[in-house]
């Protein structure tokens, strides 16, 4: 392992987020409050507990992983894309490096800057509602995990994609609905039967089941089912980074 | 041993096309080779499949005794390469560009040599502007200082001085000659002739994905020595007097043109006594030219035969 390049290609990826900080820290800050205005106030005055739960702690976990989803397939897509787009991919093609290392690098990065923002959120939370949290270390557990196959599938994103348009295109047409579906903001089982089974079909939900079961204790599906999940879809991330790597699809003419 | 051997090297493109036909060479080190050939010759494809860009379809390379595909590592710790294109981050500062490039290359952080290189390419003073802040020959010189940031033993420079106005080309020709001092092996590919012949120890003719020619230049600066003198006569004539057989003379365009050729090298040119026997052998001059042979006719008359 050349951990000297590995460690290269991660500081000048947090170099990167840190020019920015205060952008990165301050955009979950207000988003994360407007969610609770508009959720918790206007529709946690209709629902005032899920489960024994209160609405606005409920939403908690589910508005996290919505974050950590979509800024870990962000950050990453765009650091691979970004030197593919300008050229200095070059650099890494020629460097004594395999791409175990590149991947280690740039999703290491990646996963850094969306658990960044996931503790973020969770602090801003803490101002609004009341927070338990029952299982702390399999919290911390879902949240690295998350955050590091989200980073792998943005990294995929991000060498697949030939322009920007692509590079939007799956997140905003696959991730975003199937967070938003994914009951981040409500449980299944106030869906009717058939959706409750419909949504099963959908990946996100066993990940933030699991995630709210850390919290409070309550499970969509079990969490075993949840672990298994999280593992399965990181297995097959890094089966596909590894083909791409293996075979230079979209990196090596 | 040599630094960098590559024998029958061939690139076949997805799609079919043959860039790279069994290229097959060998550099010495410290030696700085010019690799002369017009664009779409793969100059570029050549030094892309050395350095780990493009996968070659077969052949073998080795850099210092690396085989570059099964000992990648140790093979492209060797290798600095400064790429045609300006690929370059605009927003990040040069100290942060040439730092990240020594540690993806597994080196450990050293600032003061990294200082030195930044020094010697006088872009210290710019070390914390951000690189949209330069100008394109300064550009041009973060690529070389990034590459050199790992300490290689080989240099690869693809156009260096494509697009670049004449003083600076000299100041580029300046700084590969330095490099050259301190030991460094050098690559560079051109399709300026003068470049080659500027600073090249050999230089190699490539097109068509085919090494047409490698030589000395010193060599081949010989047969650049060659000059022609083309004397236009007043009244053609049927064949040449005897009293001039002596010269290397050829008659052309029915008889109203005499061209001679020599050596600008040598001692004497022998234009003063040709002069001097042509008019005593009666014939009238009319007019008088001299041309010289030049790298580029000699690389012409290579693509043509290449050609046909
Ligand atoms: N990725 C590629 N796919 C297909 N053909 C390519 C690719 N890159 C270069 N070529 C072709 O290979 C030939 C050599 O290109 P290149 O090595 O860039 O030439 P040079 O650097 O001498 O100008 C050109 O005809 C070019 O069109
Ligand atoms: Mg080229």
């Amino acid at each position: 392992m050349n951990w000297t390049a590995i460690t290269a290609i991660y500081k000048y990826e947090m170099a990167r987020f840190f020019r920015t900080l205060t952008q990165s820290f301050i955009s979950p800050v207000i988003s994360t409050s407007l969610y609770f205005v508009v959720f918790g106030a206007a529709i946690g005055s209709r629902i005032e507990q899920v489960e024994g739960v209160s609405y606005g702690a409920f939403i908690v976990p589910g508005l996290i992983m919505l974050s950590i989803m979509t800024q870990g397939i962000s950050n990453a897509s765009f650091g691979i894309y970004f030197p593919k787009f300008i050229g200095t991919i070059y650099e890494l093609l020629s460097a004594p490096v395999n791409f175990i290392e590149i991947v280690i690098g740039y999703v290491g990065a990646a996963a850094t800057k969306s658990l960044f923002i996931g503790v973020v959120i969770l602090a801003t939370a803490g101002f609004f509602v009341d927070l338990e949290i029952q299982h702390p270390i399999a919290m911390i557990a879902f949240m690295v995990l998350t955050c590091t196959s989200f980073a792998l599938f943005g990294f995929i994103i991000g060498i697949w994609a030939k322009n920007f348009e692509q590079l939007q295109l799956v997140p905003l047409l696959i991730v975003t609905p199937l967070v938003f579906l994914g009951g981040s903001f409500y449980s299944i089982s106030m869906l009717p039967p058939f959706w409750q089974t419909v949504t099963l079909f959908n990946p996100v939900v066993y990940l933030i089941s699991g995630f709210r079961w850390a919290f409070f204790g309550l499970a969509d599906v079990p969490v075993g089912l949840s672990l298994v999940a999280i593992a399965g879809f990181t297995a097959v991330c890094l089966v596909a980074i590894w083909w791409i790597f293996k075979s230079g699809w979209r990196i090596r003419s | 041993m040599s630094i960098l051997e590559i024998e029958d090297l061939k690139k076949v493109y997805e799609g079919g096309f043959e860039a790279l036909k069994g290229v097959s060479l060998e550099i010495e080190e410290g030696e700085i080779l010019a690799l002369l050939g017009p664009n779409g010759a793969g100059k570029t494809t050549l030094i892309s499949t050395i350095c780990g860009i493009t996968t070659s379809t077969s052949g073998d390379v080795h850099v210092g005794g690396f085989n570059i595909k099964d000992d990648y590592r140790a093979a492209r710790s060797l290798i600095g390469l400064v790429p045609q294109e300006i690929n370059l981050e605009p927003f990040e500062t040069v100290w942060n560009t040439v730092r990240f490039s020594r540690g993806l290359f597994g080196k450990k952080r050293n600032d003061a040599y990294l200082e030195t290189v930044l020094q010697k390419l006088s872009l210290w003073d710019k070390k914390d502007s951000r690189i949209m802040e330069l100008s394109g020959g300064m550009k041009r010189r973060v690529l070389i200082a990034k590459a050199l940031s790992h300490e290689p033993r080989v240099l690869f420079l693809d156009e260096p001085t494509a697009g670049v106005d004449v003083a600076l080309r000299k100041d580029m020709w300046d700084t590969v000659a330095e490099l050259k001092r301190d030991g460094v092996t050098i690559i560079l590919t051109t399709h300026y002739i003068e470049e080659a012949e500027a600073i090249a120890d050999r230089v190699g003719v490539i097109n068509k994905g085919e090494l047409l020619l490698l030589e000395e230049k010193a060599s081949l600066m010989q047969r650049l020595g060659k000059k022609q003198m083309k004397v236009e006569l007043q009244d053609a004539i049927q064949s040449l007097p005897e009293s001039l057989s002596a010269y290397d003379l050829a008659l052309e365009e029915g008889g109203s043109v005499l061209t001679y050729s020599y050596d600008t090298r040598s001692e004497r040119t022998g234009i003063t006594t040709l002069l001097s026997d042509l008019s005593a052998a009666g014939l009238v001059l009319k007019d008088l030219q001299t041309a010289q042979s030049s790298l580029e006719d000699i690389f012409v008359g290579l693509v043509e035969e290449g050609q046909s």
